[in-house]
């Protein structure tokens, strides 16, 4: 299955009733998929006349306590961020789906990693964060969109699920049947009409600045504990002593874990870690794991921003070495190998 | 004892609590006629409000159904999620002329153009109440506002937008209509169009728009009595009253 298409049934597989969108390369195929499975399964498919409604419209239907959810690629998102600040103030549950390309601007619709401050940190404005899980496969972006919808609902917040184009356009065998969406949990605070109960309102003012700080403080609260149960983080050929420790996550992992066996085959041992949510991120596993090497290297697709993570987590044992590659090109497993055997010689020296 | 008889009450609709609104202004006349509607048409506990931002974005205090608040001008996108998953909610947006003409012009239109079934309540009072009475796209030629101190100058900022012609120009079967707020005969008839707007929800029929001229005594800098009868001789020549578009009309067209 097409990684898009497999979002697409993954997401209904979860309990998913409704899916907007507004077309964008290179994750097009979600929407496509949709517009003919929706109908099928009794969904709601529409595709609304900008990013920016079809985000504000996400709020509308989540309002209603169904399974809500969108996909778009990085120029969308960006117009996305004004409704999930309010989703997020509101404390709504909303998947959103973002399949990199490579900006800034327009940029181009290869495959990039360029958005990783702006899912980690805040899209939008004001004091909120939402979970970010980052696929390295299709059968994982599958299970990743089964989970967000899970968690979204577990802590009543936008998740974002955050791959890059190549996850979105590749082929690859995918078991569905191994996914295990959560039951939907009952949602009192529904606007679903007040029949026998108090009006239901669902909004984000608020005027008296004690009150919204009580809110500020019981949302970090929530974010915080989302740091405590929510980090998930592969570990890969770990070993006590690490010539070097590679951190890279999505389409960029799989590339490094090639890399990292041709340099095995030549007695050099390699090791990565790969953060599977962004947000929270693995930074215990990330020390952890650079205390058994002589030097840490992190690979995006992207200039640089991961990197700023892993040097917080690396704390004492840092900072980290940087390869990335961006504008849509990807490196190839030698060429990668070839910068890692570089910093691996070069730390034995 | 003669028996007596209750002619004029708070509707169930609106809850009992004052508002913050200044005196003179028509918001709270616009509230009292949507909530006699609602009771009239008993969908109260099916009924989901959506508020503007504006200075009407605390009505959910103020309606005793269920709301939400959404972001400046996207009303009809929040109203469209609601509607679309739970057609059988009775949805209403409730939106300023800054909210729906200027920021939310994008989302109304498309929001008309797909022929959504909830109901807007369209506030045009020619400025921008809540910031402190700026210019509005529907601020009429030579009218003073903070931000068109010298008054509105076409040439710079072209005309005010008349929105429910523009809407009525869509294709898609829809009621459209302008009433006002200002004398009480026009109340009753502006009454009779909103009744009509969630009827047409009701029967599950079309997109029904309601534009209700409106008055803003603090930022038009005026006494309420002169507010209404500037409204009377300023806006309705620009803005005259009536229905535009019914969705049996449109259906040959
Ligand atoms: C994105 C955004 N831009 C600007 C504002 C500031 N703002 C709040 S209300 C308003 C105008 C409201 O005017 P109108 O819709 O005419 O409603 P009224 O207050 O007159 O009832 C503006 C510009 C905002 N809240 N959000």
């Amino acid at each position: 299955m097409k990684g898009a298409e497999a979002i697409g049934e993954a997401a209904i597989r979860a309990g998913a009733s409704a899916y907007f969108c507004y077309p964008i390369t290179p994750q097009t195929e979600v929407a496509e998929y949709l517009a003919k499975r929706m109908p099928q399964v009794g969904g709601v498919f529409l595709q609304g006349e900008s990013e920016v409604a079809v985000a504000n419209m996400l709020f509308g239907a989540a309002a209603t306590g169904k399974r809500v959810f969108t996909s778009t690629s990085s120029p969308g998102f960006s117009l996305m961020a004004e409704a999930m600040s309010y989703i997020a103030g509101a404390e709504l549950p909303v998947v959103f789906i973002n399949v990199m390309r490579c900006g800034p601007g327009l940029g181009g619709v290869l495959a990039a990693q360029g958005d990783y401050w702006q899912a980690t940190r805040n899209s939008g404005h004001g004091d909120y964060r939402c979970p970010v899980l980052a696929p390295c496969s299709v059968q994982e972006a599958a299970e990743l969109t089964v989970q967000a919808f899970d968690l979204a609902e577990k802590y009543r917040n936008p998740v974002i699920l955050l791959a890059d184009g190549m996850i979105g356009q590749m082929m690859e065998p995918v078991s569905l049947d191994s996914l295990t969406p959560g039951v939907p949990s009952e949602k009192p605070w529904a606007t679903t009409g007040c029949r026998g109960r108090d009006p239901n309102i669902i909004k984000s003012l608020y005027l008296d600045p004690h009150v919204l700080e009580k809110m500020n403080l019981r949302l970090s609260a929530k974010y915080r504990r989302m740091v405590d149960e929510e980090v998930q983080v592969e570990l890969y050929n770990q070993r006590d002593r690490l010539d070097l420790l590679v951190v890279a996550y999505g389409t960029m992992a799989r590339i490094c874990k090639t890399a990292i066996d041709i340099l095995g085959e030549e007695g050099l041992h390699l090791a990565l870690v790969r953060p599977i949510s962004l947000f929270p991120f693995p930074a215990a596993a990330v020390h952890a794991a650079a205390r058994h090497a002589t030097r840490v290297v992190t690979v995006e697709l992207s200039q640089g921003q991961m990197v700023e993570d892993v040097d917080l987590a690396l704390r004492e044992l840092g900072p980290s070495e940087f390869f990335g590659r961006s504008g849509g090109v990807v490196p190839t497993p030698d060429e990668v190998a070839g910068a890692f055997r570089r910093l691996a010689k070069g730390a034995c020296q | 004892m003669t028996a007596t008889q209750t002619l004029y009450s708070r509707p169930e609709a609106l809850r009992r609590v004052p508002t913050h609104y200044c005196p003179g202004c028509t918001h709270g006349t616009a509230h009292r006629l949507i909530a006699e509607v609602i009771d009239a048409l008993g969908i109260r506990e099916r009924t989901v409000g959506i508020a503007p931002v504006g200075c009407a974005v605390l009505a959910y205090n103020y309606f005793n159904c269920d709301f939400l608040e959404a972001a400046h001008g996207r009303a009809p996108a929040f109203a469209t999620g609601v509607k679309r998953v739970r057609p059988d909610l009775i949805v209403f947006t409730y939106q300023g002329d800054g909210d729906l003409a200027s920021i939310g012009m994008g989302e109304i239109v498309h929001a008309a153009n797909r022929g959504e079934k909830f109901t807007v309540i369209f506030i045009n009072n020619a400025i921008y109440g809540m910031t402190g009475g700026q210019m509005a796209p529907t601020t009429l030629p030579g009218q003073i506002t903070t931000t068109c101190p010298d008054g509105r100058d076409v040439r710079q900022v072209g005309y005010p937008i008349r929105m429910s012609e523009l809407l009525a120009t869509l294709r898609t079967p829809a009621y459209v209509a302008r009433g006002s707020l200002h004398e009480p005969g026009r109340i009753l008839e502006a009454k009779r169009f909103i009744e009509k707007a969630f009827r047409y929800q009701v029967e599950d029929r079309c997109f029904a728009l309601v534009e209700l001229l409106s008055t803003c005594p603090t930022n038009w800098a005026m006494p309420p009595d002169v507010a209404c009868k500037w409204l009377a001789d300023n806006m309705i020549p620009y803005y005259p009253l009536g229905e535009l578009k019914l969705p049996e009309e449109s259906v040959t067209s």
